[in-house]
């Protein structure tokens, strides 16, 4: 494995597999007294996040912690005024401080990049999200939620609906899922997906209902209302015609298929309630899955001398 | 390489087997009557096998005990990887399964099971794994072969085959299930396999 | 003043020959001069020019100075320093200042700095809308009869947007033989935009900044201009679509210039994906098809000149993420090097080429007069002296410039000015400033 992930394009489809196979086992450690194991005891994590999110972080500091690392959070409102000055004058401190590693979270596309490669630290840094770019650890919880209710993910069809122009959740998901095999249908009106995407490894829709019925993990973006205002969509009501998730839509997927959404979710725009608290939506468990996800990434690059070297593949 | 006093009935290459198959059948026999021995029956009793290879000998245990008690033991694994002392002397290693049986080790004798005790690292750090599991009663070990060197004092309490080894020999287990045979051998590189 | 025997020197590619400057002019031009046959009280200096081309002093019709206002980036004399160091002899100075050079007094301060400094003749750029606000017309009367004598105008940075405006200043320079320099960029379609819009930028998760809202300006602005009579220059033209747009332009009759940047000649947006604010720039770098649809726009006359677009920042305004940093890249020093790279050496313009793009006709269109005139006998002693055998890899922190935020960093390129001449008074000499 690399020394940042930085993208879910960092990862070979053997590291990515060595993930999904790490959490396995972590996620059996929330069924235990002592929640912690000692891995990564002495080493500093710190939680470096300029945009507000409490979830986010909170699945990064558990995860740390039951590696018995310690953790430092670092909470700081990035506008764009406040410029990059925010950026580096705090990665020097946290350098001066002695991270080990550094969770990121940016309102700018490329800042881990910046971060990384910029010699401000020399910890590994671990994009938590940045600007509407990549969050790899995302998709790598949401690719373990996949795995744990449907095998291995060769060939299966995943379809993603919702915003992906300003998705970077959608980014790191078609990324990850390709590298593991599966193939990927964005589904989105088209002012809502960025120009080039003939040139991804993924299939375009602007029809859903035609989608659904051949999906086997349905997965809702969070559609903000205000992408009103930028002329993407008319009304709200429009688009959850059109886009969102309800009950109806919902009888037509097949047994197996799970639904997911990464969440905050916007009830009643892209998903109706019934959905969502549906034997069908595992978004709860993407959460718990997100902790021994985390775990298994700080673990696999911070237990060691160095990053873990992949090897073999996933069982089935 | 200093070639060790081969068996006339070994290849070079492979090493001086020491071990075949019928003799680990034995000795695994033998480990799992001196069990029950010791513990006066089969009851309370949780086998936890070290992965790779401590989990076929602990599940053939399992299967003995059965087959003379008529009963289950419960049986498990324990991976140790994020608890060894050389941890951060290496790249970070994949984990192996842990699968600890649904009654739990509370108030239980854990036997752990490995195939080679050697320094006694990998059982120290299962001890402490152990530890932030719950609280056994006892804690036992039934090693396949105890090949000396110790460097902590751990002992084993079943062992399969004692077996004197100099430090630059290795000692290759090899069991159905992960490998393709029942063989222990001995080779003469350096680098130390086992516990 | 020192007179310069400047032998056996290349004019455009020519055969040697030599070149006497004296008296802020060319005095002799042919082969056997020497310094004996020179009456002259001033002392004589000779430069044995073997191997070297002599172009005429370049001409920078877009640079950034930043004084008033942003000395901390730049100051008239640092930037004049990087251009004499780049061979210009003359630059234009964009109005984007602060305060904005939209008045007599502001365009005439940049003006008389420039003299001051010496290096090179600072032509100040007047704005087109008082403080580039794009709501009215600044004085552009008074800043062409100021002492400045002002004739290109320009609110580059910002876009003259409104359609009303660009056609009432568009006519209203034609009083006094003006030009208004467009800065082609459609607001609503850029906003907050970041890199070129294409595959990558969807990737990358960077606002894309489409070639339409460069092409749909320059197409209004030339029907315009045509509509009303007057001539256009366009600033800094990216895209493969905006090359033909001018080249139909032209086609018609129109007065319409346009010139091209040394780093949309050379560089793709493809460096964007290091996320290094060094390559963010407004236009912002475009793809392999767009340069190369520069390169022979620029062959073919399409493309009228080279302008530098030389914009210095502060360190902290390139040294954080990319959404954060500024726009820009300097380019004084290296402009004739990209030229010779992407152009000479690849055999698409020889060296009265150059000449032509970055000399002659850049004068033309800001109407300057001592500038830009081929070497020959009686001409102003506005000389540059180049080594095009040359190699030299580019050094950030040896820039002339007050800032450091050069692309080119570890490049290598072609090429090096030993000596340049402004009036005939050495500027720079054997590569350095004098």
């Amino acid at each position: 494995m690399k020394r940042h992930l930085l993208s879910a394009a960092d990862l070979s489809r053997d590291d990515a597999e060595l993930v999904l196979k790490t959490a396995e086992e972590l996620r059996s450690l929330a069924d235990r007294p002592i929640k912690k194991l000692p891995a990564l005891r002495g080493r500093t994590v710190v939680n470096l996040f300029f945009e507000d999110s409490t979830r986010t972080r909170i699945s990064f500091e558990a995860a740390a912690k039951r590696l018995s690392a310690d953790v430092i959070n670092f909470a700081a409102k990035g506008s764009s005024l406040s410029k990059g000055e925010s950026l580096k004058d705090t990665a020097l401190t946290l350098e001066a401080m002695g991270a080990d590693a550094v969770v990121v979270r940016h309102s700018a596309s490329g800042a881990p990049h910046r971060l990384a490669n910029s010699g401000w630290v020399r910890s590994s840094v671990v994009n938590a999200g940045d600007g509407t770019h990549e969050h790899p650890t995302q998709a790598l919880l949401d690719a373990f939620t996949m795995w744990r209710h449907l095998g291995s993910l060769d060939g299966r069809r995943v379809a993603i609906v919702g915003d992906v122009l300003h998705s970077r959740v959608a980014r790191s998901n078609a990324l990850l899922l390709r590298t593991l095999g599966a193939e990927v249908t964005l589904v989105s009106p088209p002012t809502l997906l960025p120009v080039g995407i003939e040139g991804w490894p993924v299939e375009t829709s602007y029809d859903l209902d035609a989608v659904l019925p051949k999906a086997d993990v349905v997965m809702m973006l969070r559609v903000q209302r205000e992408r009103m205002h930028g002329g993407f969509f008319p009304t709200a009501r429009e688009y959850s015609r059109r886009y969102g998730l309800d009950g109806r839509r919902m009888a037509t997927l097949q047994d197996h298929t799970i639904v997911m959404h990464p969440g905050p979710m916007v009830r009643g725009m892209e998903i109706t309630a019934d959905v969502a608290d549906s034997d069908r939506s595992v978004i709860v468990e993407q959460v718990t899955n997100g902790v021994a996800v985390r775990m298994a990434v700080l673990y696999l690059l911070l237990g060691g001398s160095q990053p873990a070297v992949s090897t073999e593949g996933l069982p089935e | 390489m200093p070639a060790p006093n081969a068996a006339p009935d070994a290849t070079t290459d492979d090493g001086r087997t020491v071990l075949d198959a019928r003799d680990i059948g034995r000795a695994l026999t033998r480990i799992s009557h001196e069990i029950l021995e010791r513990n006066k029956g089969a009851s309370d009793l949780v086998l936890l096998g070290i992965p790779s290879r401590g989990v076929p000998l602990a599940e053939r245990i399992a299967e003995r005990i059965a087959s003379v008690e008529g009963y289950d033991v419960p049986v498990g694994s324990l991976d140790v990887t994020m608890y060894r002392d050389d941890l951060r002397m290496k790249p970070a290693r994949a984990l192996l399964p842990t699968q600890i049986p649904s009654g739990g080790i509370d108030g239980r004798t854990v036997v752990l099971v490995d195939d080679v005790l050697f320094s006694g690292r990998t059982i120290r750090a299962a001890l402490d794994a152990l530890n932030d599991i719950g609280r056994p009663k006892a804690v036992r070990l039934a090693v396949l072969v105890d090949r000396g060197h110790r460097e902590l004092p751990i002992r084993a309490d079943f062992v399969g085959k004692n077996l004197p080894t100099s430090l630059v020999e290795r000692v290759r287990v090899r069991l159905q299930g992960v490998d393709d045979v029942d063989a222990v051998t001995i080779l003469g590189s350096t680098e130390g396999e086992g516990a | 003043m020192t007179t310069y025997l400047v032998k056996n020197v290349s004019v455009l590619g020519a055969e040697p020959t030599d070149l006497l400057l004296a008296d802020g002019v060319v005095k002799e031009m042919g082969p056997g001069l020497s310094a004996e046959s020179v009456s002259s009280v001033e002392p004589v200096e000779t430069i044995d020019a073997s191997g070297l081309i002599a172009l005429p002093g370049l001409v920078d019709l877009h640079t950034h100075l930043r004084e008033p206002g942003r000395e901390d980036a730049e100051t008239v004399e640092s930037g004049t320093r990087a251009a004499a160091l780049g061979g210009f002899t003359a630059v234009h100075a964009m109005a984007n200042t602060e305060p904005v050079a939209d008045t007599a007094g502001v365009v005439e301060q940049v003006w008389r700095l420039g003299r001051e400094a010496g290096y090179c003749d600072v032509y100040p750029v007047g704005a087109v809308t008082v403080g580039l606000a794009g709501e009215r017309l600044a004085e552009l009367g008074a800043m062409a009869d100021s002492a400045a004598r002002v004739r290109v105008f320009s609110d580059d940075g910002k876009c003259v947007s409104d359609a009303v405006l660009m056609r009432r200043a568009l006519e209203y320079v034609k009083a006094f033989d003006g030009v208004v320099a467009q800065h082609a960029q459609e607001p609503r379609l850029t906003e907050d935009a970041q890199m070129n819009e294409g595959e990558l930028s969807g990737r990358l998760g960077l606002a894309g900044w489409p070639a339409v809202a460069e092409e749909a300006i320059i197409a209004r602005d030339c029907l315009l201009a045509a509509h009303v009579g007057s001539r256009l220059h366009v600033c800094h033209v990216s895209t493969a679509g905006s090359v033909e747009i001018v080249r139909w332009a032209k086609s018609k009759g129109w007065d319409v210039t346009a010139e091209a940047c040394p780093h949309h000649l050379l560089l793709t947006d493809e460096l964007a994906a290091t996320y290094d604010p060094i390559y963010k720039v407004n236009p912002p770098l475009r793809s392999a098809t767009d340069a190369e649809a520069l390169r022979a726009g620029l062959a073919d006359g399409t493309i009228d000149i080279v302008a530098t677009d030389h914009a210095p920042h502060p360190h902290e305004d390139k040294d954080c993420e990319w959404a954060a940093a500024a726009f820009g890249m300097l380019g004084l020093e290296t402009a004739l090097s990209i030229v010779q790279e992407t152009m000479v050496d690849a055999g698409r313009l020889d060296w009265a080429g150059v000449a032509e793009r970055m000399s002659y006709a850049p004068a033309r269109i800001g109407r300057v007069d001592d500038h830009g005139r081929p070497i020959e006998v009686g001409a102003p002693a506005n000389v540059v002296l180049y080594d095009p055998a040359a190699r030299r890899t580019v050094e950030a922190a040896e820039t002339a410039s007050l800032s450091r935020n050069t692309p080119y960093a570890g490049m290598e390129l072609p090429g090096r000015v030993v000596a340049t001449f402004l009036r005939g008074k050495a500027t720079v000499l054997d590569g350095k400033l004098t």
